[in-house]
This record gives C-alpha cells, sequence and structure tokens, in this order.
C-alpha cells in the first residue's frame, strides 16, 4: 500500500531513514558502525513499514483510534538537548519507596541522575551500546512483530535501556525507570528497551513515564518498543504508570515471552495528560505452567484518547492468565479497551480470564470495549466479561446522606471502584502512591 | 424541631404521600406505623432528600429552615439522620474511612476542628462497645457481605458515631434477632436526650416495648390516619389495621359526600 499523501511525516521518516544509512553523520544519533546483520535487519524493517504506511481506521486494530490527526505535525526525528533534563524525573517521585532509581530523557540513560545502590545480580547498559555487543545483539536484529509502529522503530530505533537479570539473583528492591519526554521542538522518538530475566530470577520494575513541555508545547511522539524475556522459573513484576502530560501522544509496543513456569504480573495505570495512549501489550505464553496477570487501570480526563489492546497467547499447555482492566472516563475522554485471548490447539489445561469494566462520568465521555476470544483447544477454561456503567445513584445517596458532600462521595466511589486494582500492588508505597495519583483527578478526594 | 405540613409527594408521576401533618419536638420519641406500601419509607425518602421523590405540595420545616430546598449532604450535616430499611452495599470504601469522611464534612460544615485521628478512634471503639458491633465489621467494605442484622446495627454504629438530632429508623429491628433487638434499643436509648429526637418506623410493638415512643402515628395511603399513645400500639397489635382502613374509607366518603 502507498501511504496517503496527507501525512507529512512519512515523508520525514523516509528520510530520516536514508539518513540514517548514509552513516554516521545522520541527524539521527547514534548508528555508528553497526553490524551488517542489524543494517539488514533495519531495512527489513524499514521495507515492511514502507508497505504497510501509518496505519489508518481501515484497520482493524486501529478503527476505533484515529491515529491520522496526531501524525499531521511536522516532527524532528532527532531528540539531543543541550541542557540536562533529568530533573524532570523528580516528577515521577513515589514518596517512602525504596528502589535504584535511573532516568532516561526522550529514551537515552542519564547515568548521572541515578539514585540509590545498583542492586547486586542487575546488568544495565544503554540500548546504543548493547546494540554493538555481539553477545546481545542478536535481541535488536529480530522481528517485533508486523505492526506499523514496530516496524517502523525496528528500523529507526536509537537508545533505550537493555536490562538483564542474572540467573538465581532476586534484587532486593524494584528498578524504577523514569523515562522523561520533553522537547523544545515537535519530535518523534522511537526507544527500545530489553529486558532479559533469566532463570528463578526475579525482578520488580517500575516504570514512570513523566514529561517536560507545556501542554500546548511543542507535541512529541514516543514510538516506543520494549521486550521482555521471562525465563524459566523466573519472575517479573513490571508497574507501569503513565502520568505525562498532554503534549505528548504515546504508542508503546511491549512483548512479554514467557518460558516454563515463569510468572509475569503487569500493571498499567493511565492517568490524564498524554492526548493519546496506545498500550500495546503481548504476552506470549511459550512454555508450559506459566502464569500471568495483568492488571489495567485508566482514568482518563479532557479530550484524552487512551486506548488499551492486550493480546494473550497461550500457545502451550496448562498456563494460566488472568487479566482485569478497569476505567474511569471523566470529560469528554476517549477510552478502548481491546483484549484478546488466543488458545492454540495445543494449549490444552488453559485457563484464561478476562474482565474489563468501566464508569463513563463524563457527559461526552465515551468507551469501546471489546474482548476477543479465539480458543482452538477444548479441554479450557476460558471467560471474558465487560461492563459499562454510570455512578449508582443509590451508593451515592447513601454516601451524602452521611453528610458527605457529592464531589467526594464521587471520588469515594472512584476509588472503590479501582480498588480491585489499586489493592492487587503488593508495594505499599506504590500502592498509596497510585490512590493519590486518581484522588488528583478528583479534587475532593485527597482532602 | 421538626413541622410536616400538608406535605405531599410522588414518585414515578404516582402520588405517594398524599398530605402529611406531623410535629416532633426535641426529647420526643414518635412511633410510624402502617400497612405494607402505606408510605412510611417514602416519607422518610422525602425528609433525607433521595432524589426521585418529588414534593409537589407542602412544606418542611427542620430547626426553622426550610428543610426540602437543601442537598441530601446539608440535611445531614444540619443533624438529620436515616437509617436504611435495606442500606446499601458499597464494595471498596471501607466502613471507617466513610465514617472519618462524614464526620470531617459535618464538622468543617459546623466550622468544628477536624477531629483528631486518636479522638476518633476513641470515640469510633466507644461507639462500637455501645451497639456491639464487631471490630471486625468496622473495617470491612461498607455493609459488603454483611448479614441482614449485622446491616441493621451499622446503622445504629453509624447513628451514634454521627450524634444526629433528629434520627428516623426505618425498620430497623426487622431482620434483628432478639438479642440484637436489645442491644440496639438500649442504644438507642442511650443516646436519647432532650435535645434529639427520634422517628421510628417499625410494624412491631415489641420496639415499642424497649424504646417507648410518646406519640404512635398510622400511616394509611400516604396520610395519618390515626394519632396516639403507646396503647395504640397494642392496640394494633392486638386487631391488626382492617378496623383503621375502614374508618378512613369511611371519612373519605364522608368527606366526598360534603363536598
Ligand atoms: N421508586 C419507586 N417507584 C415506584 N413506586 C414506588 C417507589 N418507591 C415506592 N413506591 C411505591 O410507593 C408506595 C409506598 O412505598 P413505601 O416503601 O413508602 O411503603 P412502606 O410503608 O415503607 O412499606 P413497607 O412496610 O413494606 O416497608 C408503594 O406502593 C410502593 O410501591
Ligand atoms: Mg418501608
Amino acid at each position: 500500500m502507498v501511504q496517503e499523501p496527507a501525512i507529512p511525516l512519512y515523508e520525514e521518516v523516509v528520510d530520516g531513514f536514508n539518513k540514517l544509512l548514509s552513516g554516521p553523520t545522520a541527524a539521527v544519533a547514534g548508528p555508528r558502525a553497526e553490524s551488517n546483520s542489524l543494517r539488514r535487519a533495519r531495512e527489513a524493517a524499514f521495507g515492511r513499514f514502507r508497505e504497510r504506511g501509518f496505519p489508518s481506521i481501515k484497520d482493524e486494530d486501529w478503527r476505533y483510534t484515529q491515529i491520522a490527526r496526531f501524525l499531521k505535525d511536522k516532527y524532528d526525528l532527532s531528540g539531543t538537548f543541550d541542557q540536562d533534563q533529568s530533573a524532570l524525573a523528580d516528577k515521577a517521585e513515589i514518596p517512602s519507596l525504596d528502589s535504584y532509581r535511573i532516568v532516561l530523557v526522550n529514551g537515552t540513560w542519564q547515568r548521572n541522575a541515578s539514585r540509590g545502590v545498583p542492586p547486586s545480580g542487575l546488568l544495565l547498559l544503554t540500548t546504543a551500546e548493547a546494540k554493538q555487543d555481539p553477545v546481545f545483539a542478536h535481541y535488536f536484529e529480530q522481528r517485533t512483530g508486523d505492526h506499523h509502529f514496530t516496524a517502523l522503530n525496528a528500523a529507526l530505533f536509537t537508545d533505550g535501556i537493555f536490562i538483564r537479570v542474572d540467573a538465581n539473583a532476586v534484587p532486593d528492591r524494584p528498578l524504577h525507570i523514569v523515562h522523561v519526554y520533553t522537547a523544545d521542538r515537535n519530535l518523534l522518538v522511537q526507544p527500545r528497551h530489553v529486558v532479559i530475566v533469566n532463570r528463578n530470577a526475579a525482578l520488580t520494575v517500575i516504570e514512570s513515564v513523566v514529561s517536560g513541555s507545556p501542554p500546548d508545547g511543542p507535541r512529541i511522539l514516543v514510538n516506543s518498543v520494549a521486550e521482555i524475556m521471562v525465563e524459566q522459573d523466573a519472575q517479573l513484576e513490571h508497574i507501569l504508570i503513565q502520568t505525562a502530560g498532554q503534549s505528548t501522544r504515546l504508542i508503546q509496543h511491549t512483548t512479554v515471552r514467557q518460558k516454563r513456569q515463569s510468572l509475569y504480573n503487569n500493571f498499567t495505570v493511565t492517568l490524564p495528560g498524554s492526548e493519546l495512549v496506545r498500550n500495546e501489550l503481548h504476552v506470549r505464553m511459550e512454555e508450559e505452567y506459566s502464569e500471568s496477570h495483568l492488571y489495567g487501570l485508566y482514568l482518563t480526563g479532557g479530550r484524552q484518547l487512551v486506548d488499551n489492546h492486550t493480546l494473550v497467547d497461550h500457545q502451550k499447555p496448562s498456563c494460566q492468565s488472568n487479566e482485569l482492566y478497569k476505567g474511569v472516563l471523566l470529560d469528554q475522554s476517549t477510552g478502548i479497551f481491546n483484549g484478546k485471548i488466543y488458545v492454540h490447539k495445543d494449549a490444552q489445561k488453559t485457563n484464561a480470564f478476562q474482565q474489563n469494566n468501566n464508569l463513563v462520568i463524563g457527559d461526552k465521555a465515551t468507551i469501546d470495549s471489546k474482548p476477543q476470544l479465539e480458543i482452538f483447544a477444548d479441554d479450557v477454561k476460558c471467560s471474558h466479561g465487560s461492563t459499562v456503567g454510570q455512578f449508582s445513584e443509590e451508593a451515592l445517596f447513601y454516601l451524602r446522606s452521611r453528610g458527605i458532600g457529592e464531589q467526594t462521595a464521587k471520588g469515594l466511589l472512584i476509588n472503590a471502584f479501582a480498588f480491585d486494582v489499586t489493592e492487587k500492588i503488593r508495594t505499599p508505597a506504590l500502592r498509596s502512591h497510585i490512590n493519590h495519583l486518581i484522588g488528583d483527578h478528583i479534587p475532593a478526594v485527597n482532602s | 424541631m421538626l413541622i410536616i405540613k400538608n406535605l405531599h409527594a410522588e414518585v414515578e408521576e404516582k402520588e405517594i404521600l398524599k398530605g402529611i401533618d406531623l410535629s416532633v419536638n426535641a426529647g420526643e420519641v414518635h412511633a410510624i406505623m402502617g400497612p405494607n406500601g402505606s408510605g412510611k419509607s417514602s416519607l422518610a425518602s422525602v425528609l433525607a432528600g433521595r432524589k426521585n421523590f418529588h414534593v409537589t405540595r407542602g412544606e418542611v420545616i427542620f430547626k426553622g429552615k426550610n428543610l426540602l430546598d437543601s442537598a441530601p449532604e446539608d440535611r445531614a450535616r444540619e443533624g438529620l439522620f436515616l437509617a436504611f430499611q435495606y442500606p446499601m452495599e458499597i464494595p471498596g470504601v471501607s466502613n471507617i474511612n466513610f465514617l472519618k469522611t462524614a464526620i470531617a464534612e459535618i464538622r468543617a460544615h459546623r466550622n468544628l476542628p477536624p477531629l483528631e485521628a486518636k479522638e476518633f478512634l476513641r470515640m469510633s471503639r466507644e461507639k462500637q462497645k455501645l451497639v456491639e458491633f464487631d471490630a471486625q465489621l468496622v473495617n470491612r467494605s461498607l455493609n459488603e457481605g454483611f448479614s441482614g442484622g449485622e446491616k441493621k446495627r451499622n446503622e445504629i454504629f453509624q447513628l451514634a458515631m454521627l450524634e444526629p438530632e433528629l434520627a428516623i429508623l426505618d425498620e430497623t429491628d426487622s431482620g434483628l434477632d432478639i438479642d440484637a433487638l436489645r442491644i440496639v434499643s438500649k442504644g438507642v436509648n442511650k443516646l436519647r436526650s432532650d435535645k434529639n429526637a427520634f422517628i421510628i418506623i417499625t410494624h412491631y410493638q415489641r420496639l415499642l416495648e424497649y424504646i417507648v415512643p410518646d406519640y404512635v402515628h398510622v400511616l394509611y395511603d400516604g396520610r395519618i390516619v390515626k394519632s396516639g399513645t403507646k396503647e395504640l400500639a397494642m392496640e394494633l397489635e392486638e386487631k391488626g389495621y382492617d378496623w383503621l382502613k375502614e374508618e378512613a374509607r369511611g371519612k373519605e366518603t364522608r368527606e366526598r359526600a360534603t363536598i
């Protein structure tokens, strides 16, 4: 398919890619002396992107997410800054959380902004370093799926973070990664991250996404790809908190590959801010007895569009997945939930559950909720459910009849609605941080 | 304290209250009895400010002010309390946090300083004891999974915590076992003073043996058709409502005949 001319960004990325290939003087930073195989991978990926172009509403997966209007601006492909922007990471402060914190500004690790003692058993590299390392290079050369944006990322990614936990290592505190996005001109940032949790290791990763530019400032389009390997008997607790500001547009694709008897827990929390959020989370259960819990909480506001697409891919028998996404939609915001569960023919004894509940509060807020189950094995337990509701007038009246004002009562009910998700967060400091973030957007709650 | 004058109210365009007159003074306990569907809970709902009830005529004065103009929360902050016939379950809102919030907002409304955490805790313990309310229940989600009797006790626990001037108890005795009935009554009697008043809606004379009312009213078809003292309750227990229904109907026909 040839891209419609209406998207100038298409020309820019073609141009950017040509420059990237033509050598180290390119506007895009970092591709010095890449291996031939990586170059070939980039070319192949770019070929795939050229075939597909940017998605339009004609693509089933983008039907409700009109991306075109976010691609109209002119974006710069180079995101370097003269000044240090890492102080913006303070916006992601989680009070009384004992963690090792690292800061990435527009995808590049700012080593001087790290805080705390790095836990043992943890290797951290920049993607720019790791892709040059013969041992790790293959992670950046493999196909990252056939999606529009992942192909573009595979072709043009520059930096990011590479994390590896040694076998049997259990770092004693969480790794807190703060992603700062900030720009003095419109910017397209394409970070690429890799996380490997080796056999029998366990890690908690908290990712916070914050931004610097004012609401009406330069736009930042983030097309981020993360690949996560959870090896046999390993465990990863993965929390993502998106609180970036309005001028950011986040498109983020995470693929998780789970080996035998591994555990992967994901919490995706999105708050009012970024005008576009598209979270694509794919969990591939590639070996038996693996287990995964996916929890989502989206509180959307303003004219925000928040789209969560998840895929749980049960490839092998005796795996368990459990998914609960809850949405609270304020103002004129739009929410989209698309949850796909795919159970392969081989994957007998699969347990797969999915639930999506929504509380639509804004008069003009909308939600599209779509569960998608494709089951090809016969001995499975699968269920899904989806609800869209408003405040219970009865519950509101009960609270108000005890002297609680309407706003506070609504706040209590929103917190109660979110509780099913927040109660699952095991770290108390993190749980109360998230409750506060929710409260910040429902003014009466924190008083 | 409370003056109800010729109160008419409808729900879903159906008239439920058809002209109620009632005065309650500080220090008094009024019992309201009457057959199912006669409008007792509706009266309580109108007083508490439930949305779907529309007052079409009449007025209600509470502590010298028009009650019907104010929001449900303001009525509560001014000292009105309704113990619900069917208390809501609200999963995810903890009982104790709910009470803390309620007390904070009520105190703010009355220009009182916030209650210290320690003082709140002390008070909560004291009132739990008064109504023998299980400490475990206090920390659970509001009424979630509570038994029928536990929900009713929770209403009385809330009443004790909020110390209202006018408390309306809508069939708080239904669903209580004999011990609970005694405990709840004891609690109410302890809370009784010459500064507050109670309206007790009940079907059973038994409760009125524990909480002795100053007045008993019978509500039938949206009107108070008879008022008396505690002896009226005993008479009702014995004779049922039929004689009153007939009286009421007779009166209505006579009224029509005179028009
Ligand atoms: N929301 C509503 N919609 C329609 N009708 C209603 C509603 N609420 C109450 N009613 C009607 O109003 C009438 C009075 O009901 P109410 O609950 O006040 O009776 P009650 O005297 O409390 O009865 P009970 O002794 O059974 O509790 C009934 O006919 C009832 O069906
Ligand atoms: Mg009733």
